[in-house]
């Protein structure tokens, strides 16, 4: 085989690592190179630099340092019998590639992953090493994600953790039996130790950081995980019930879920079909509603489909929960408490802030609230406002009907 | 008419200095006229524009912090009006300062809608600037042409100092540019595209990146547009790729389908995992909670089998006797099932048996468990299993064995007297078959009508075993 170039090389590595769906790049702490070491900088909001045509942000270089791999999951592109060509990054080939990009402005900094070559261990010290020349030779100060191996020795989960603003490790599949089927060399309670692990080491350095304010930080942007919906027997309440409990044991900052996508050259294993694109959506959806809306997993659970267990494909989820419990509705827009205004379908966080803020000075009417929100349409079965009262329209038995929009070409087949 | 000039269409300290005055001589908001200097704008008024009345010294001015920061955002949009729209909102704020928690306010709502937009273009210059690198000789320098919405570039300088501090960079605009050599921070005129360096030879290397990490099975045009609009697209290297990458995915996609193997195309044995294959699907079946017919029952009874087995047969759901042993057909239907698979010369050892629902489900009378038949909703939830079982199998017929099982290969209702003894071609390049369940010949009262019947599913699968022998 010829060698390969840099530009090669990373057509092969990023195109193996895009079937990642994180590409997260905020939330870790300030920071800029004002004293003239260095570059770069970051500043609690990360950057979208661009946009593919799969409608996914490009805020990190996103690549593999070699997509050889010594496991044979059955979803992935990279396993072992997989036929795919192979490639592998030195350390400094890295480093480099992220600078030059990082120069140009096209990227807020590196997201590190890699297939398993010889041992974990090694592997994972690789990745550490590209991590620290970027620190230390480089003074680099963008945003570092690695992705944790399995198994790798908790002394190099450290040294990554010192290094980088986030650590993840997949979950891969939201059943243990189905991670046995489809990835049969790891184990599901190897990946939750390290991420037990790697969540005492966040508390332990927080600890320190409150007592000397020097200590060192420990992946300030915290860690995350991912699942692959579709290709095990998990429906959405499985799904939501796994990520309440990844979230809550191990104080995870995000779960993604990637709908599983037809891969080239698939395993005989795998599913051919792929799930609904809108499934995956919906699935956000109900992660945003526990982290940012107050519900629960029990709650959101119980807005799936009784029969399939899937939540509803044509209406989001805090509609659906909204339809089961019409008592709860209409809320009178003017006196209702937050969490009861939180859970009405089309209002936003940042709408119901404004309410509040402003109904201190005026009775809000339909048209206030119009200017509060992006549309007035949906809400107004659910709202009571100084001059509007839906009794008629709740009590439709076809309300559900008529909130549906009718099925949008989603899929490209 | 008083008439205030702006030193730059940015300039709010200026505009502040003079909204002060003005507002403590309580002069109303269509009495001023505000202008910035060096815009074409016709000097309606000349010379006489009413001096603007002097500032009384030490004079108290409180306004809410949060005014100030909207204004700093505001004053920056392209908006001719915003001047005059912040000094009326100043007014009704200095009369009422609870007025800027008034979100549903029009006057306010109309000035945090200008904030917003000139936010979202920081935001937007921030994330689209692409720099190219020149080297006259003199070490590297990093220029960059871009075009913003509004008037935020002096605005935006601090983000690129503290992010490139130790690199020479140029940002040019149609309006200003400004320029980096690592210590001060100097504005110029305004430039043109053509100012900036035509290529880098690193953008080819980006570009590449951009097509690698696009997944073409997930297209979502839509998205990628709300969030990066075309007008950005002519200075965006990567933007030129979009076109040809939105068509070749499709395509891409169709054909990794195609590609992937299939009962028609199937030519030799399936590779060597499909036992472990088998073996951790039914494990996973075990503790399956799709539906609620797990609770009652004693097992999952999964299907079983070789796993090369063109013939494949499908029953309604396991039977008492099954759900006890776990096996399926090896109660009164099972026996009945394999002596009229051996009348009609059918090789029972070479077939994959499975149900179309894995549990048991029955009613409880007294000691009895009572058949029941499976609702809809639990064949829906089951066939998660069958579809599996096919996946892996790949039979080249698969017989239905009743209106159950045929709902649950062909996801809609049948009425088996139409369908049976004729094949039914799947999408997959397999055929189906579909007869009666062997137990609906046991519930025949009649043993006359049994013995007819019992012929004619007999008959059915001899023709199965013959068509099966023409296909192989």
């Amino acid at each position: 085989m010829s060698a390969l170039s840099t530009r090669e090389k990373l057509e092969i590595l990023a195109d193996a690592a895009k079937y990642d769906a994180s590409c997260a790049s905020s939330g870790t702490t300030k920071r800029d190179s004002r004293d003239g070491k260095g570059i770069g900088s970051t500043e609690g909001m990360g950057i979208c630099h661009a946009y593919a045509p799969d409608g996914r942000c490009i805020s990190l270089l996103k690549i593999l340092l070699t997509n050889s791999c010594i496991f044979d999951c059955h979803y992935c592109i990279n396993r072992r019998s997989s036929d795919v060509r192979r490639a592998r990054f030195t350390a400094r080939e890295v480093v480099d590639l992220t600078l030059s990009f990082y120069r140009r402005n096209y990227i807020e900094g590196l997201f590190l992953s890699s297939g398993i070559i010889r041992s974990s261990d090694y592997t994972m010290e690789q990745m550490v090493e590209v991590a620290r020349s970027l620190r230390e030779d480089h003074e680099f100060r963008g945003y570092i994600h690695l992705k944790t191996i399995p198994d790798a020795d908790p002394e190099l989960l450290r040294q990554a953790g010192l290094h980088a603003d986030r650590l993840s490790i997949n979950v891969e599949l939201p059943t243990e039996p189905g991670l046995k089927r489809l990835a049969p060399e790891k184990d599901g309670g190897r990946i939750e130790d390290a991420m037990a692990q790697m969540r005492n080491q966040m508390d332990d350095m927080g600890d320190a950081r409150r007592k000397y304010r020097h200590a060192p930080r420990f992946a300030p942007a915290g860690q995350s995980t991912q699942m692959i919906v579709g290709a095990d027997a998990a429906d959405d309440r499985a799904i939501i019930q796994r990520a309440s409990s990844l979230y809550d044991r191990h104080r995870l900052r995000r779960v993604y879920y990637s709908a599983f996508s037809p891969i080239p050259s698939p395993s005989s294993v795998l599913p051919l079909q792929r799930p609904p694109l809108m499934r995956e959506h919906r699935l956000y959806q109900s992660d945003w509603m526990m982290r940012f809306y107050g519900y629960s997993a029990t709650e959101i659970a119980a807005a799936t489909d009784r029969d399939s267990g899937c939540l509803p494909l044509d209406i989001d989820p805090k509609l659906a929960w909204a339809l089961q419990h019409r008592a709860s509705f209409p809320v009178d827009v003017n006196r209702a408490p937050r969490e009861l205004l939180l859970r009405v379908p089309g209002l936003g966080v940042k709408a119901v802030d404004r309410i509040l803020a402003s109904r201190s000075h005026r009775r809000l009417r339909l048209e206030d609230v119009g200017r509060l929100t992006t549309s007035i349409v949906k809400l107004r079965p659910f709202l009571i406002t100084a001059d509007w009262r839906p009794v008629q329209l709740a009590d439709r038995v076809d309300l559900s009907a008529q909130l549906r929009r009718p099925a949008t070409q989603m899929e490209l087949f | 008419m008083y008439r205030v000039t702006l030193a730059g269409p940015d300039d709010f300290e200026g505009w502040r200095d003079a909204a002060r005055a003005l507002a403590l001589a309580t002069v109303p908001a269509d009495a001023i006229l505000w202008d910035v200097a060096g815009s074409a704008a016709p000097d309606l008024f000349g010379s006489d524009a009413t001096p603007l009345p002097a500032t009384p010294a030490n004079a108290a001015f409180p306004v809410p912090r949060a005014f100030v920061e909207l204004a700093r955002s505001a004053i920056l949009h392209r908006d001719p009006a915003r001047f005059a729209l912040l000094y009326s909102l100043l007014l009704a704020v200095r009369a009422r300062p609870g007025r800027m928690d008034d979100r549903a306010d029009p006057l306010l709502r109309r000035v945090e809608d200008l904030a917003k937009a000139v936010r979202r273009d920081i935001h937007k210059m921030r994330a689209f600037v692409r720099f190219r690198e020149l080297d006259e000789g003199d070490g590297p320098r990093f220029i960059a042409w871009f075009e913003p919405d509004h008037h935020i570039v002096r605005a935006n300088a601090g983000f690129f100092t503290r992010r490139f501090a130790s690199m020479r960079w140029s940002i040019l605009t149609p309006e200003i540019s400004i320029h980096w050599d690592g210590e001060v921070l100097t504005e110029g005129p305004g430039a043109q595209r053509g100012d900036a360096p035509a290529e880098d030879p690193v953008e080819d290397v980006w570009k590449g990146y951009y097509a690698a990490i696009f997944n073409p099975a997930r297209l979502k045009t839509g998205a990628m547009l709300s969030e990066m609009p075309r007008k950005y697209w002519r200075n965006l290297p990567e933007a030129a790729l979009i076109p040809d990458l939105v068509a070749g995915a499709q395509a891409r996609e169709a054909a990794m389908i195609a590609t992937a193997p299939r009962p028609a195309a199937r030519t030799g044995p399936r590779t060597g995992n499909s036992r472990a294959a088998w073996q951790a699907l039914r494990d996973e079946a075990m503790a399956c909670t799709r539906c609620p017919l797990h609770g009652p029952a004693t097992h999952t009874v999964f299907g079983e089998g070789p796993l090369d087995a063109s013939l494949l047969f499908i029953g309604e759901q396991p039977g008492d006797q099954e759900d006890l042993a776990g096996r399926p057909f090896v109660g009164p239907a099972g026996h009945l099932f394999d002596a009229a698979l051996a009348e009609a010369g059918v090789d029972r050892a070479r077939a994959y048996v499975t149900n179309a629902v894995k549990h048991f489900k029955y009613e409880q009378r007294g000691k009895r468990r009572l058949h029941q038949t499976p609702d809809v909703p639990e064949i829906k939830a089951c066939r998660w299993w069958l579809e599996q079982e096919l996946d892996l199998i790949r039979p080249r017929i698969i017989v239905a064995l009743g209106a159950t099982a045929a709902r649950a290969l062909l996801g809609k209702p049948v009425t088996i007297s139409q369908m049976r003894g004729r094949p039914i071609p799947l999408d997959d390049g397999a055929e189906a078959w579909i007869t009666v369940h062997p137990s609906y010949l046991l519930r025949l009262p009649d043993p006359d009508r049994q013995a007819e019947e019992q012929a004619r599913f007999v008959a059915d699968l001899r023709m199965v075993g013959e068509r099966l022998h023409a296909r192989t």
